[in-house]
């Protein structure tokens, strides 16, 4: 809109350009494929796991499938596994179309990243079921894991760099700026949260370093920004680059992603400390967890809008496209999550909401319709583009894998919800004599029939996964298309 | 010079860009966590906190192993319904020890911060063993596996490492690790030397049954012991108090 930022239209100015370099595209179609895998493999075990918070026999009485040791599974599966092959997936995509420059390392980098990446999930997953933990929420891998993942991301970092600075465009593109925070920061916190000492080298077991409640305040700056820099900078990324494409529209605000990329940066790295209210942590570190969490309210919703604005002219694309009705609605939840979550950063709030499971539901609105839909809708553009299909095998089979999500997730939330201010209430309820009304057992009680539509939303929405996973494979599996049947180049939507 | 600033300056350079980045994501988790280590008042001066008994440290770590973390908490908060239901909200100290902490952040099942000597050691077995043969509601898997003996040939060396990364235990406490951590299993020894190294810590015979030590005696022993240490009755509020 601003700045001249406008897409050029297929056979403008790009075509007058020397011929794009050859991309290197093979580990990005595998991570394509392994992030659809992963996608299904994760809410799958997150099914297990509901199902296990319903039925508790469903434990099995074993070791390596009881909840404790499959909720992590569960986490990493589709925070890690999923969201993380996305990441790859899309950055790799988009660094090198906005820069117009081959990866950095060529195929020998992007073959490395593939399967160094696979194997963090896999020695992550096999410690978990194994036992091996280092007990700390989303940062469960032991040391061993934690080296091999350090240096996958150090290299990482050097073939996402390395492919901007070979750029012919001038600018770097702001979806870019957002890949590059969230590699940069990611590093930061995976070095910082995982400062352990093992008890030699032939153990698996380390004990972390800092103890306590500098150790709460310290995995929480992970915990969180895990949320703010894996969960939203990369995938905002996603929306920066994905949207315009679908809608073939420019960013609605060139200013406006400015200011949402550093003031998004700056403030989300303080919310940390909301997860430890009126815990041991003392009130001064608490308490700016809470101030700086209401502040992000602006970023985020400044960059919702300027999402959701890039569809001005466009929506009625809506209607024909189900591809980027996973991307609009993504942007959706992004835009309900981060308000719910500076509520619930409230101190007042909190002490309702906290160890409840309207946490569990907030994240999942997050998880499920934020980062779930975003990348749904990427893959259903980008699959087509990277195998030079026309389109995806079937249009009908999108549809019906958005409102069965979509489904899934309504009943998912809701339940949840309904099922976190319930035991909230009944933990502080008191009698007419001043007794505590509820015992804790009559509360876990109470929360049966909630669990079993969270279950249900949850099959709702891995059997839209499993639409999706068939749907990719028959496209893969199509006669390939002529090349003239291409999208325009990447480069058209660079700024400026 | 100021007037003159346009961003694109930073979005033609990836190398400026990537560090003002990291200047701009290093300010907060400075300003949250260098203090807590710097500033005295962040951990109370309380009496009894005391490092884990081999058995206790050999039960928390199968705590952290089963992902007891993911259902239950260890903190209890200031508000009055919890000090009824749990106890005096938790210390800051009484965690002092623990790497890492185990705070939790859901409570599927109830706070175990002061879980320590509400029930006893035959109840925790039976829950364990079969959760629902003694609260019939409860959603908890069963961890009857934990009847095998416990692997502690190597407790001394997790005794070093914490020693390494600050936990006051000494050189007879690493020496002795193996005999007393039999020694708080197994009641009918002489527990004179466990005792003048750990304190109140209690021997008890945890699983009561015959045989080897097992993970359930440490599992159960960790659990017997969470919120103990600090006797509240000799703590004033001014004491405890954060400043």
């Amino acid at each position: 809109m601003m700045d001249g930022n406008v897409a050029e239209r297929p056979g403008g100015v790009a075509e007058a350009r020397p011929a794009a370099p050859e991309y290197v595209d093979g580990p990005i179609r595998a991570f394509a494929i392994a992030t659809v895998f992963w996608g299904v493999v994760g809410f799958l075990v997150g099914v297990v796991a509901a199902s296990q918070l319903a039925w508790p026999q469903l434990n099995l009485g074993l070791e390596w499938t009881s909840f404790g040791r499959i909720r992590p599974l569960h986490t990493s599966a589709v925070i890690f596994a999923f969201g993380g092959c996305a990441l790859f997936c899309t950055t790799l995509y988009v660094v090198q179309r906005t820069c117009r420059a081959r990866l950095f390392g060529g195929e020998p980098m992007g073959w490395f990243l593939f399967w160094g990446y696979q194997l963090f999930i896999l020695l992550a997953a096999s410690g978990y079921v194994l036992g091996y933990t280092q007990g700390r929420e989303y940062a469960e891998p032991e040391w061993y894991t934690d080296l091999w993942l350090t240096l996958v991301w150090v290299i990482y970092l050097v073939a996402f760099v390395g492919t901007v600075i070979r750029r012919e465009e001038p600018h770097i593109y702001v979806a870019n700026w957002f890949f590059l925070a969230f590699i940069i920061t990611v590093a930061m916190l995976h070095l910082g949260n995982n400062i352990a000492l093992p008890i030699d080298l032939l153990h698996a077991k380390s004990y972390s370093v800092p103890s306590g409640v500098q150790d709460a305040m310290i995995q929480w700056w992970y915990g969180h920004n895990a949320v703010g820099f894996f969960l939203t900078a990369g995938f905002l990324g996603i929306m920066y680059y994905f949207i315009p494409k679908q809608a073939d529209r420019p960013i609605y605000s060139y200013r406006l992603s400015i200011v949402h990329f550093w003031s998004l940066v700056f403030l989300y790295i303080w919310a940390g400390p909301h997860h430890l209210h009126y815990t041991a942590l003392p009130d001064w570190a608490s308490t700016l967890g809470m101030v700086f969490s209401i502040m992000l309210w602006m970023p985020s919703w400044g960059g919702a809008i300027n999402g959701l604005m890039t569809l001005s002219g466009a929506w009625d694309k809506l209607r024909t496209d189900p591809a980027l009705r996973f991307s609009v609605a993504a942007v959706g939840f992004y835009a309900m999550a981060t308000f719910e979550g500076p509520v619930m950063s409230i101190r007042a709030v909190n002490s309702l909401s906290h160890y409840t499971d309207w946490t569990i539901g907030h994240v999942h609105s997050g998880a499920l319709g934020w980062n779930g839909f975003i990348t749904f809708g990427a893959l259903y553009w980008l699959i087509p583009v990277l195998w030079q299909r026309r389109a995806m095998w079937s249009t009908r089979l999108i549809s019906w894998h958005f409102w069965l999500a979509t489904l899934g997730i309504v009943l998912y939330i809701t339940a949840m919800w309904v099922a976190g201010i319930m035991q909230g209430l009944m933990w502080r309820a008191y009698d007419a004599n001043g007794f505590l009304q509820y015992s804790f057992v009559e509360g876990v009680a109470a929360m049966h029939p909630y669990y079993v539509i969270r279950l249900l939303g949850g099959l709702l929405y891995l059997g839209g996964a499993l639409l999706m996973a068939f749907n990719v494979w028959r496209t893969i599996a199509a006669a390939p298309q002529p090349a003239a049947a291409m999208p325009a180049p990447a480069a058209a939507v660079a700024a400026e | 010079m100021l007037k003159r600033f346009s961003h694109a300056i930073i979005e033609r350079n990836v190398i400026l860009l990537g560090v003002l980045t990291l200047i701009t994501v290093s300010i907060g988790g400075l300003v949250q966590i260098v203090p807590l280590f710097a500033v005295e008042t962040t951990i109370e001066r309380v009496e009894g906190v005391r490092p884990y008994t081999p058995l206790e440290l050999m039960g928390r770590n199968i705590y952290m192993r089963e992902g007891c973390y993911n259902c239950h908490s260890q903190m209890v908060r200031p508000l009055r319904d919890e000090a009824e239901r749990y106890g005096h909200y938790s210390l800051a100290a009484e965690s002092m020890y623990d790497h890492p902490f185990q705070w939790g952040s859901k409570r599927t099942g109830p706070d175990l911060a002061r879980v320590g000597g509400r029930y006893s050691d035959s109840w925790h077995v039976l829950h364990l063993r079969d959760p629902r043969s003694v609260v019939p509601e409860s959603i908890m898997p069963a961890y009857g596996f934990l009847d095998r003996p416990l692997r502690y040939d190597d407790v001394a060396d997790h005794l070093r490492t914490l020693r390494a990364v600050g936990v006051p235990y000494t050189e007879a406490m690493i020496a002795s690790a193996v005999a007393d951590l039999e020694a708080q299993a197994r009641p009918e020894r002489d527990g004179t030397a466990f005792a003048g190294r750990y304190g109140r810590a209690r021997q008890a015979n945890f699983d009561e049954e015959d045989g080897p030590v097992t993970e359930m005696d440490a599992l159960v022993a960790y659990l017997q012991m969470l919120g103990t240490l600090v006797r509240f009755g000799d703590v004033t509020p001014d004491r405890v108090r954060q400043q």
